[in-house]
Formats: structure tokens, sequence, C-alpha cells
């Protein structure tokens, strides 16, 4: 087999290793994806496409913030809207005594000086949601944020990516990760070998494995988040809609079909790349849709799955460079909440690569944090 | 709560019935659940009700001889749930099911899937429009109904089924335009070698079907050789187009069309299951891996029936008591050498049972336009794909599989989950891609493997774990 010399190879051909390598090309650097399977394979095509900058942690909220304005201007990135529409997100109180919970989120953002949520009473979250229970008291919202289509937002990537210069290899698994003679990273893969100074890592669930193989041990736990969708029906609502209190993210599909997750986890074999559907899980899911949206409860759900990716300790995704090893990059373990970020980290993976830094605030993602903690323990 | 019992069988057809009742005589704990408010399965369907009426006389002889089976069943001792649909099995095994609209589960030490099989889907121009409906759907209609259509209807088709429909349908009184069989030219010359062996095995099934079609040939305008047929009309069915293997074509008045070209194996359930399947290139089709007792590859699930490999009701029952006899023998109710002295005779009796299939499956086998359509013809009825949509995804770099068409096109995401359009989507992309059919594979199949509402999903209780 022969040997393929690249600038930078990437190990994963999910969302954020297409982003990555989309950044780079622009940026001038030759890139060659590693993907196992095929393209979106796993927690690409598996995720709810929720674009979502609510409620998330305040650590991710400035490259959320950014990735935001990037997911507006989608189609100026990678020459598709991607299905993007932004109905916004809204996390709704059931009952009085839910409230507090999202007074105390809205004085918490307030006092770190954010103003992209907001809280509606009643009548207003009745008037955008007009098809939800009138049993409910209040609502977070997030006007911007909104959903996807995931798969023609792999597509998109994918197109753009091929088109900005990437390589992708499909099919090729990748065995082993030795240091050269020289500068480089010998990548050796079930279907050719392939040399580079610089590697990332954003082999989602198995990125681990892959870690281990350039020489870092990084702890990763992993997430089998169950989704329903159900036969197509009438528009019903356009934001997406979440529950304070119980595992429900709800929302319809421009075919029509209702997407409903929400975090419920399945089972998983990594090793395997098999996930299971866990049904008296999935069913809390169906009770909070139902009393969510009575009129929900004669659909027939068409199909259900658990998509497979990493979970790392604190719930934040590890961005970086290796500690220990150089020309080693970690994007993973988004913990099921990566899907916004995609458009960001991208470019943040150019900032490191190409200028060796970058301004955006990636510090409570550093690779190390998870590194150390071993060693403490 | 969660029930257990020795032995769940899915599907009260010959298969599940003759199955209960061995299970019954081995002193197994038995349940059988089934979709249907009464025993029979599809070949047998509402034989109780119909027995003794008139139309026992139109659906013939081996239609009513299922009634010994079903009286067998009812008083066998297996407890059994019509109305019940299974929508999730899960190894242990468990099975998810739903009845009155209330989701449960039920543990069991086994589970035989006598879930029988379906028309093969087979597209052509217009296959969607009303009015084109499959035949096994209209014997259901006279089964359960005693419903014939009301004007003359067009049959296209291939097998032992259209033939039997039609002769049934002239019994009661019902007319047709005409008859299109679309059995490929030659395909007698290639079964002909396997006549005397079906002849042998089954020779009053073999008369039969002979005498069917001289009846057919003699009482209705019986066009052979069909070689493509095209429904034509903007709302329903208008028109009728089809072209004979000499290059004849016409295009005739017909509002109503019936369509068969056989049958293949139900394997949603196991495909679910993550079981094994074997492609059958003799019925050009998949079939759950089975070991002799007719155990899948995962443990303690078992297949009897047309599931099996298509091969009618008598193999069917057969198979079942089979079935029954190795789930005894793993319960420990039976030693080895007990099963294997009881499953003699049950084995030779399904040989011969099966003897006349290889004449069957070579004359009947379908022609190649039902595999891999034109392109203007709808693949997935249920996201409006059409074979033109696949293709130009196939054309993408990386040899695409049936997962990533789905993923592309959205064909198999409808609510038929696949059913309709597995088939069609890999024989295309093998076609496309010059591989086989069985290197292509097939979609993963996603639970509930049949849909559920939310409702009734919402009622599961979170204690009715395993």
């Amino acid at each position: 087999m022969t040997m393929s010399k690249t600038d930078v190879v990437v190990i994963g051909g999910g969302l954020h290793g297409l982003s990555a390598a989309l950044h780079l090309a622009r940026a001038g650097k030759a890139v060659s994806i590693l993907e196992r399977s095929w393209v979106g394979r796993h927690a690409s095509g598996a995720t709810a496409a929720g674009v979502r900058t609510l409620n998330r942690h305040l650590a991710e909220v400035p490259i959320s913030l950014e990735a935001m304005d990037m997911w507006h201007n989608i189609e100026s990135i990678v020459g598709d809207h991607c299905g993007f529409h932004a109905h916004g997100q809204i996390n709704v109180a059931e009952f009085e005594s839910h409230l507090p919970v999202l007074q105390k989120r809205v004085s918490t953002m307030q006092a770190a000086g954010y103003d992209h949520e907001e809280l509606i009473d009643r009548d207003e979250l009745l008037r955008l949601v007009p098809t939800i229970s009138p049993h409910v008291t209040a609502a977070l919202i997030a006007r911007g944020d909104g959903a996807a289509d995931p798969h023609r937002t792999i597509a998109a990537f994918r197109r753009a990516a091929e088109a900005a210069g990437v390589a992708i290899i499909e099919g090729a698994r990748v065995t082993a990760i030795e240091r050269d003679r020289g500068d480089d990273w010998t990548i050796r893969t079930e279907v050719g070998t392939y040399a580079a100074p610089v590697v990332i890592n954003v082999a989602g669930a198995w990125a681990a494995d892959i870690a281990a193989m350039a020489g870092d041990d990084i702890p990763l736990g992993h997430k089998a988040s169950m989704m329903i969708v159900t036969e197509r029906i009438a528009p019903l609502l356009k934001p997406v809609v979440s529950v304070v209190g119980r595992p429900l993210s709800f929302k319809q599909s421009d075919q029509g079909t209702l997407v409903i997750g929400g975090g419920l986890q399945g089972k998983a074999d990594i090793p395997a790349q098999k996930s299971f559907v866990d049904f008296n899980e999935l069913a809390k899911g169906a009770r909070a849709a139902t009393d969510l949206f009575p009129c929900v409860g004669p659909l027939r759900i068409v199909r259900s799955w658990a998509g497979m990716e990493a979970k790392t300790e604190d719930y934040l995704p590890v961005i970086g460079v290796s500690p220990n090893v150089d020309g080693i990059y970690h994007v993973f373990g988004f913990s099921g909440h990566g899907f916004q970020l995609v458009p960001v980290v991208g470019a943040i993976m150019a900032d490191l690569i190409v200028r060796g830094s970058t301004g955006r605030k990636i510090e409570a993602f550093a690779p190390s944090r998870l590194m150390e903690q071993r060693h403490v323990a | 709560m969660t029930r257990r019992v020795d032995l769940l069988i899915v599907g009260a057809g010959p298969a599940g019935m003759s199955a209960a009742v061995a299970a019954r005589q081995y002193g197994l704990d038995v349940l059988v659940v089934d979709e249907q408010p009464v025993p029979g399965g599809q070949i047998w369907r509402n034989i109780e009700a119909v027995c003794g009426t008139p139309r026992e006389k139109i659906l013939g002889k081996a239609y009513s001889e299922g009634l010994w089976t079903v009286r067998r069943f009812r008083a066998s001792g297996a407890a059994y749930e019509p109305a019940t649909q299974v929508w999730q099995i899960e190894p242990g095994p468990r099975v998810l099911m739903t009845r009155d609209k209330i989701a449960s589960s039920v543990e069991a030490g086994a589970v035989l899937l006598a879930t029988g099989a379906q028309e093969r889907p087979a597209p052509f121009p217009g296959w969607t429009l009303p009015g084109v409906m499959t035949v096994g759907a209209a014997q259901i209609v006279i089964k359960t109904a005693g419903q014939i259509p009301d004007e003359p209807v067009w049959i296209a088709g291939s097998g032992p089924l259209p033939l039997l429909y039609a002769v049934q349908l002239l019994k009661a009184g019902g007319r047709i335009a005409g008859y299109l069989d679309t059995t490929q030219k030659g395909r007698w010359m290639s079964a002909l070698p396997r006549f005397a062996t079906a002849a042998a095995g089954a020779p009053l099934d073999m008369l039969k079907g002979i005498l069917w079609l001289a009846t057919l040939r003699r009482r209705v305008r019986y066009i052979s050789n069909v070689s493509e047929i095209e429904a034509i009309g903007d709302n329903a069915m208008e028109r009728l187009r089809y072209v004979t293997a000499s290059g004849k074509s016409e295009t005739v008045y017909a509002r109503l069309l019936l369509v068969h070209e056989g049958l293949v194996p139900t394997i949603h359930p196991t495909l679910a299951l993550g079981c094994t399947h074997q492609w059958n290139s003799d019925q050009d089709s998949y079939a759950a891996d089975l070991d002799c007792w007719g155990e899948t590859s995962q443990n303690g699930v078992f297949v009897a029936g047309d599931g099996a490999g298509i091969g009618g009701a008598k193999a069917a029952c057969l198979r079942g008591e089979i079935a029954a006899t190795g789930i005894a023998l793993k319960a420990g109710v039976i030693d080895d050498q007990q099963a294997a002295r009881l499953a003699r005779p049950l084995r030779a009796r399904l040989a011969r049972a099966l003897s006349a299939r290889p004449f069957l499956d070579s004359l009947y086998r379908p022609r190649r336009s039902i595999f891999v359509p034109s392109d203007e013809t709808v693949a997935c009825r249920c996201e409006e794909v059409n074979v033109a949509g696949v293709r130009a995804e196939a054309a993408r770099a990386g040899r695409p599989g049936p997962n990533q068409i789905k993923a592309f096109t959205r064909a198999g995401m409808g609510p038929c989950q696949g059913r309709q359009c597995n088939y069609t989507v890999a024989n295309i992309l093998a076609d496309a891609e010059g591989r086989e059919t069985p290197d292509v594979g097939l979609y993963r199949v996603r639970p509930p493997f049949k849909p559920l509402t939310l409702r009734e999903l919402a009622t599961l209780d979170s204690r009715d774990a395993g």
C-alpha cells in the first residue's frame, strides 16, 4: 500500500470532522478525512439537530453565541441553508414550582452580561405555541435558536469540504498511529497509510481509542440518547420545546414528522458500534410529549433509535491540542449537545493549527483538565 | 407487570397454531398473540365464521381444511390473545406488545415467530394509484366480508395465488376483464426438470394448478408472456397498458387491477432483533438463518411457517410442530433422543410438503423489471421517492448502501418502515453498482418494528421492566 502525505489528517467523518477539515482547507491546508464507515454514520446522523444556545453551560456560551451567528449565515459558509429555521427554543415551566428554576437562570445570565435568554409568561407562550397544553405557566426562550435538518447539514458540509479540496476516505478504519522518523505521524488504516504532521481526533464515541493510539489517556464515557420520529402531520408547532424537570425535546421537522428526544438514554455497546432502544425509558418521553401536547397521542411512532456519542465527566467538550504529544489535536466529548457548535469549532481548529492560537474562549475545554484529574485520582 | 410464559408464539396461522398444539402436548405454558381478531392467519382467515356458509365452497377445500387445525388450537389449552400487536422483541427474550391500546411486556423462555409472509413488493409505473391493489388484499376481502369487486377486474401476475383467486372470483360470480400472466417466457422450460419431483410429491396440488389454468384459459381473456404493465390515470387508475414479450402493446380501460408476484418471508421482526439472515436465491429473498429446530441466531427466538421460507400451509404446520419439539428440547422437557425420534416423521412429511417448491420457484421466478423497475416508477411509496432518485444517489462516490440512500432520499423512512421498498432499493443499488443484491444488504430496521402510537407507548409502565 502506498503512503499518502498530507498536511492534516482528520480521524472521523462526522460533522465536527467535516467542519474542521473545511475550515483548514480554506486556510490553505491539504486535508484528508479518514472515516471508518461513512460520513455522518453515528452521532451526526442520529442527532435531533437542535441549534440551541438556550440553557448552555456558561463556559460554552461565548462560542455558542458565535456559532449561532454562523448558523444565521450558514448558506454563505457551506452553500446551503441546511434546513435551518430560527423559530426559537423554549424551555417550559409546567407548574409554578418550576418557575424559580427559570428565574435563577435568567438572573445568572444577566449577571454574566448575556441577554439572549428571556422569560415569557403563559400568554406569550400560548401565542408562540398555541397547541401546547394550557396547564403550562411560563417559559424561557432564546428567540434566535432553532433547528436544522441533520442529513441536509451533513450533505452540505461534505460538499463544501470536498469543494475546498478535502479528501474524504470512507471505509478507512484507523488501526495504528505512529510517530515516524521526521515530524510526521503515520496513520495506518485498513485501506492505506497516511502521513501528516497534524492529526485531529474527531472520533466521537470512539475518540478515547484514537487518543490512546497517539499516546493520550483521556477518560471518556458515552451517551446513547434516544429519539422518536412519528408519522407526518399538518403543521403543529414551530419552535423547539423542552420542559423543566422532564426528559423532553419536542419539535416538528420540515417533512412534518415530530422529532421527540430529550436525552433519554438507551444502551450502547461502543466497541461493537451497536446501540439499543430502551422502551421503558422511552415511555417517559412519550408521557412527557402527550402531557404537553395531548393532541399527539394518536400519532404513530415510525421509528426510534439511540445515537452513540462521547460524554465527558463535566459534560463539556474536549477541544484543543494534546498536552503530551506534538501535532495531536482532540475534538470530541460534546456530551449530547455538539451539533450547534459545529461551524465555530471548525474555525477554532483552523486558528489553532494554522496560527497556533485562537482568540476564542476555549480554556474550559482543554484536554488536560480530564487527563490531570486522572493523575490526581 | 411483566408476565412470564414458557413459550410465546407470535401469529395464529398454520405454523403458530400447530406449534401451540404441539407445545401444549409437551406440557409447556403457551401464550399465542395475533394481530387478527380470530385465528387462522392469512390463508385460513376468518375460517370459523365462513365454514358452513356458501363462501366455504367458493374458497375451496384447502381453505376448509384449516378448520381442523383451528379447532385443535382452540382446544389446546394455549392462552390466546387476539387483536394484539407485537412491536418489539428484546434479547431475553422479552416481547413488547399492545392490546386494547395498552402496552405491556412478556418474558418468555422461548419466542416463536410465526408471522408468515408478505406479498413481494412489485413496483411498476402507476402502482401507487388508487385502483391498484394486490391479489392477496382482494382475497382477504372475500374471506372476511364475502365481497367481490362489482366491476370486471384485471389480474396481472405470476404464481399460484392469482390463479387461485381468479378461480374463486369466478365461482363467487365475479367478472374478470383479463388475466395478464407475467410468468416469463421460457420459464416452463427452465422449470421442467423439477416437474417430476413436484408431480410425485404433490400430485393433487399440481393437478389443481393445471385445472385452474385450464379454467381461466377457457373462461377469461388470458394473455401470456406479459413483460410490462403500467397503470395510467390522474387521481385513480383509468387505463392499463401492457406489453407482451413479442413487443405487442395494448392500452385498455381498467378501474381495478390486482397484482401479485409471489410471496417473500416476513423478516422485519428478525431484522429488528439483529438475527443473521440468509439469501435464498431460488426465492430472491432473505429469511432468518435457522438451525434444524427453527432457532435463529438469537438465543431462544425461533421462526416457523412461511417466515422460514415460502412453503405453504402444510409445510408451515410441520415447521411449527418441529419448532415446538425443539423448544421442548431446549426447555428440558424431552431429551435429544426423544426429540430426534419425534422430529423424524415430521421432517419426512415436511420434505414431501416442500417437494413442489423447486418447480414453483423456478417457474414463477419474477421478471427482472420487478426487481429493477424503470426510472419513473415510485420505489418508496410512503416518501414518494422514484427509482431515478435512488439511482442518482447511487451514482455518488463510495458505493452507498441502503442506509445512506435512506438518509439521502428519505426512502424507507415512512410509516411502512421500509417493508415496501427494502428489496427494491437493494436491487437498484446492486444493479447500479454492479454488485449482487445480497452483497448490498438491507435497511437497518429501527424499532418499533410495528408502529405504535405515542399514547400507547406512554402506557408502558416503567415498572414493567425486565
